[in-house]
């Protein structure tokens, strides 16, 4: 088959899956693999030496929480004795944003592409300040995970039983034309979450005051979606993985240290390359030097053909990649540069109903000097300290290259 | 004391308005002497040497690296210069400030799908890689850049014509099309005349005479300066002549070019000849001494051209072919079919043989002579004739121990009993010089032998007949017994050599696939790579463009662009 046609295919498949949310599980029996004693994190394949600080104080967090350390400290010395076995989200079929970890206790979003029948799971988002994700573990947000992970995942997990799946990528497509891009902002995204939950919750949820909480923590957190919608993100991708001859990217994760890309025609191997930082705004009292290496799973919205990629849709959020409304369009307009298709059910009103950029290309990306845009929060470097601004980065254009180079050793060319 | 600073951006190309705007910004800043501002190639940096600029480790620089190398008084406004490259870089011009650009010929089109054009001016050495792109997409290519190597421009103008698309160029400066300038162009009325032209000044030296005459220019083709190369055997300039002759608002065709390949021009002019359209000839450094041959009028400069295109344009009588001296009357030449193909030029004058050999030159090629001449081979055995072949038999070296021809007409007969019983002979050319001293009857001793030689589907013989209605020998009886028989007489070396030259070109057909006339109809979009100010002006022009921000691919790396080339295939 050649690329050309490869790659058609691939992203055909990337475009007609249909994500659909199912239901709410406990990591350890949806995911295979993830037993007693491993940790999922978020990126390409790491191990504790080279942690960086938030991963760190994420993978703490989740050993007080699973109760496999009593202190912080002992945390830290198990992690660190190679007592822990630590595997990629990405290896089980999961994805999660910034530090990505995901222990067996946690509840995740199940996603499933009606289309292909494949399936992807992501955790629950903890909303904003203090939060594992970004590398916290204090009792507040140990308290406010075994909270999501408990009480929260049984509400949400009856509400979702109790009707169709909530069908993902309809939501996207209007979240889009409501000045969403689906990854740094789901302002539009969530309150439809909400909106298609909240009757089903008042319906199946017999505690009033749960309900409220629940759906007040819902309502509060402009980011509640983002965690099916990597899921479904992840499911799209994963229809167009393993299309032999394709040189489309099928996943870009980064581990805080490294940043990783997988080809749909090279199968599970991941190109890494060191991440850089983001490029952004910070919050007051911040600054570029406190920024950690680019961190999380969430750059599968943007390896999916949204994201960044859908940026001419969100023009409310330009200031975080500086500038006005016009850099809005450039950014989209730039990402067809790199992409095979134009998506057919998610499009941007700006641009005419265009669809949104799909299916990176790495030959494109090689030819061209273009790396894929991706939006994305900051974290801070050390551990704990949470989210410290928004900005803008790129993969480095090495992992490109060195794909390439694969592709052409392995097609002997 | 001056002190040089050299600051290298590594795989930072930039296009040469962007470099030259720089270099002029950098040169302006306080304390600095001078500023070289290039994309790092060898000829570059023996550039930046000459101008005393040299920049530090040139081994280090590769060609698709930015140098900038500044001379200041001293070493802090060196620095401060250096210091401020980025700032001036971002400074960029008027006007393309509110656009966003493609930067790849596949989304300019997504923007542009009804562009028929693309204007190339890339660094030559990656510019046929971006033209087969464009010529894939199905547009017609303006290649303003240079340095593309000749076999590509070969491959390139064989995939144009088997698609019926045009590549002006490579090293096209100029061109109009449906009105409109491309590249560098002046502003010039439309009108009657269509030119096609190898050289860009060229071109634009006709096309603004023609409009300071009053006139004007239909469209404005040029071919790039290798066009009449062997190799590319005039592609080009035949696609535009076959468009010109059936383009109806061309009435005449203005033809220039540099001095061109003897075999292609031959091909060229013999189908310039038989457009239906009179098309005025310059070729440069070799002008012709014929004014006209047949419909070819033959200009002896840029101007001149001009001036009688303008001329031709504003008579209301087409170009025809020349009436024949004496009782022939017959207008067409019907070029004889098979093997009949060479023409034998007989001549007893050496000079009027010199004459005729200039003015055959361009139309017929190889041609022998024993008379030197521009385009012309020496003959080896001049008692031997090959292919097209015309002989000075006046010449010291055939009249050994003879007399002259124009008194004894034996060598002659010989030679032409000889030469019309080759079978590749189409046409046999003879000057029949009358007046005192001559031969007292030559149509009594021709005449029999033209008889003979034209029985039987023999060649034909053009025969020029020279001298006055006073000479002795009775030039009217003489014109009528050599018409009797056979010959085509005239008395105009011109008409006699347009009569012979009609019966042997072989003229070259347009390569390909025809061009749709639709290729330059006005109104057109166009696409853009290159240099940011040709897509200025076609705004400015009205014309839709979308403008690609072309870098080097892949960065310059060579390894990758050949791995990205096999993926292509």
């Amino acid at each position: 088959m050649s690329i050309d046609r490869a790659n058609a295919k691939a992203v055909e498949r990337m475009i007609d899956a249909r994500p659909r949310l199912t239901g709410i599980e406990r990591a350890g029996d949806a995911l295979p693999g993830l037993e007693e004693g491993t940790l999922l994190h978020a990126g390409p394949p790491i191990d504790w030496p080279r942690m960086s600080g938030p991963l760190r104080g994420a993978v703490i967090g989740a050993l007080l929480f699973e109760g496999w350390a009593a202190t912080p400290e002992e945390a830290e010395e198990r992690a660190a004795g190679g007592e822990i076995r630590f595997d990629p989200c990405h290896h089980h079929g999961a994805v999660g944003p910034m530090a990505g970890v995901t222990s067996p206790s946690m509840a995740v979003y199940r996603v499933e592409n009606e289309t292909h029948g494949n399936v992807a799971f992501s955790n629950l988002n903890e909303g904003y300040g203090k939060v594992l994700r970004y590398g916290a573990f204090d009792d507040e947000v140990l308290e406010r995970l075994r909270w999501i992970n408990g009480p929260m995942a049984e509400v949400l997990g009856a509400a979702l039983d109790a009707g169709e799946p909530l069908d993902l990528r309809a939501l996207l497509s209007e979240a889009l034309h409501m000045g969403d891009e689906g990854h740094n902002r789901n302002k539009a995204g969530s309150i439809l979450f909400l909106q298609r939950l909240a009757p089903r919750i008042a319906r199946t949820c017999a505690d009033r005051e749960t309900a409220a909480r629940v759906l007040a923590f819902l309502g509060d957190n402009a980011l509640s979606v983002l965690n099916p919608v990597m899921a479904a993100a992840k499911a799209m991708a994963d229809a167009a993985h393993g299309v032999d001859g394709s040189t489309l990217v099928t996943a870009m994760a980064r581990n805080g240290t490294d940043f990783g890309i997988r080809v749909s025609g090279l199968g599970d191997r991941w190109f890494t390359a060191p991440a850089p930082t983001p490029d952004g705004l910070y919050f007051s009292g911040f600054s570029a030097t406190d920024a950690n290496p680019d961190i999380g799973d969430s750059t599968i919205t943007e390896t999916a053909g949204f994201g960044a990629f859908a940026m001419a849709a969100a023009p409310a959020i330009v200031t975080f990649v500086s500038g006005t409304p016009k850099d809005a369009m450039a950014a989209t307009l730039e990402m067809y540069e790199i992409t095979e298709a134009e998506h057919r059910h998610l499009t941007i009103p700006a641009l005419e109903f265009r669809g949104t950029p799909v299916g990176i290309d790495l030959r494109k990306v090689v030819e061209l000097g273009i790396t894929p845009r991706v939006n994305t929060g900051i974290a801070h470097r050390e551990a704990g300290i949470g989210q410290i601004g928004a900005g803008l980065v790129r993969p480095p254009m090495a992992v490109f290259r060195d794909a390439l180079l694969a592709w052409a050793e392995a097609h002997d060319l | 004391m001056r002190v040089t600073r050299t600051e290298v951006r590594r795989g930072a190309y930039a296009d040469s308005i962007v470099l030259m705007r720089l270099q002029a910004a950098l040169a302006e800043l306080p304390g600095i002497d001078d500023a070289g501002v290039v994309m790092g190639t060898r000829a570059n940096l023996d550039i930046l040497r000459a101008g005393g600029l040299e920049p530090d480790e040139p081994d280090a620089i590769r060609g698709d690296d930015l140098v900038v190398v500044v001379a200041a008084a001293d070493e802090e406004r060196a620095a401060a210069a250096v210091g401020r490259i980025d700032e001036l870089l971002k400074s960029r011009g008027p006007s393309s400030d509110d656009e966003i650009h493609a930067r790849s010929l596949r989304q300019a089109l997504r923007r542009l799908p009804d562009a028929r054009w693309a204007l190339i001016s890339t660094p030559g050495r990656r510019a046929a890689r971006v033209a087969r792109e464009a010529l894939e997409r199905g547009l017609h290519v303006f290649l303003y850049s240079d340095n593309v190597p000749l076999a590509e421009e070969v491959g390139l103008k064989r995939a144009a014509a088997a698609a019926g698309r045009l590549v002006l160029g490579p090293d096209c400066g100029t061109a109009i099309i449906g009105g409109v300038g491309l590249g560098f162009a002046n502003r010039v009325r439309r009108g009657p005349v269509g030119l096609v032209c190898a050289s860009g000044t060229g071109l634009q030296a006709i096309a603004s005479r023609v409009h300071e005459l009053g006139s004007g220019v239909s469209q404005g083709i040029g071919t790039g300066g290798r066009d009449l190369h062997r190799e590319v055997g005039a592609a080009t300039a035949l696609q535009g002549l076959d468009l010109l002759a059936r383009d109806p608002e061309t009435r005449v065709i203005a033809l220039a070019s540099k001095p061109p390949d003897p075999t292609v021009s031959a091909g060229l002019l013999g189908r310039a000849a038989e457009l239906g359209k009179p098309v005025v000839v310059h070729l440069s450094g070799r002008p012709s001494p014929l004014p006209r041959i047949g419909s070819l009028h033959f200009a002896r400069s840029l101007e001149e051209t001009a001036e009688i295109a303008v001329r031709l344009a504003g008579d209301p009588q087409p170009a025809g072919h020349p009436g024949a001296a004496g009782g022939s009357t017959e207008g067409d030449t019907p070029r004889p079919d098979g093997a009949r193909r060479y023409l034998r030029g007989l001549f007893a004058g050496g000079t009027l043989a010199l004459e005729a050999l200039h003015g055959l030159g361009p139309l017929l090629s190889p041609l022998v002579s024993n008379l030197a001449a521009p385009g012309v081979e020496a003959i080896r055995d001049p008692t031997d004739s090959r292919g097209h072949t015309l002989l000075d038999l006046g010449a010291d070296d055939l009249t050994v121990g003879r007399l002259h021809p124009m008194i004894d007409p034996r060598l002659r007969i010989e030679r032409l009993e000889r030469e019309a019983r080759d079978p590749e002979v189409a046409v046999i050319l003879l000057d029949v010089v009358l007046g005192q001293g001559a031969e007292a009857d030559p149509a009594a001793t021709l005449g029999p032998v033209v008889a003979r030689a034209t029985a039987d589907d023999g060649p034909a013989v053009v025969a020029l007949v020279l001298g006055t209605d006073e000479d002795p020998q009775d030039r009217a009886a003489t014109v009528e017994r050599l018409t009797d028989a056979g010959a085509w007489v005239t008395h105009s070396l011109a008409e006699a050599v347009a009569r012979a030259a009609a019966l042997c070109t072989r003229p070259a057909a347009a390569p390909g696939e025809p061009v749709d006339l639709e290729a330059l109809a006005p109104g057109f979009a166009a696409v853009n790579i290159g240099l940011p100010s040709f897509h200025e002006d076609l705004l400015s022009r009205g014309v839709s463009s979308v403008h690609v921000d072309w870098r080097p691919p892949a960065g310059g790396d060579e390894r990758l662009l050949a791995i990205l080339e096999k993926m292509r295939s």
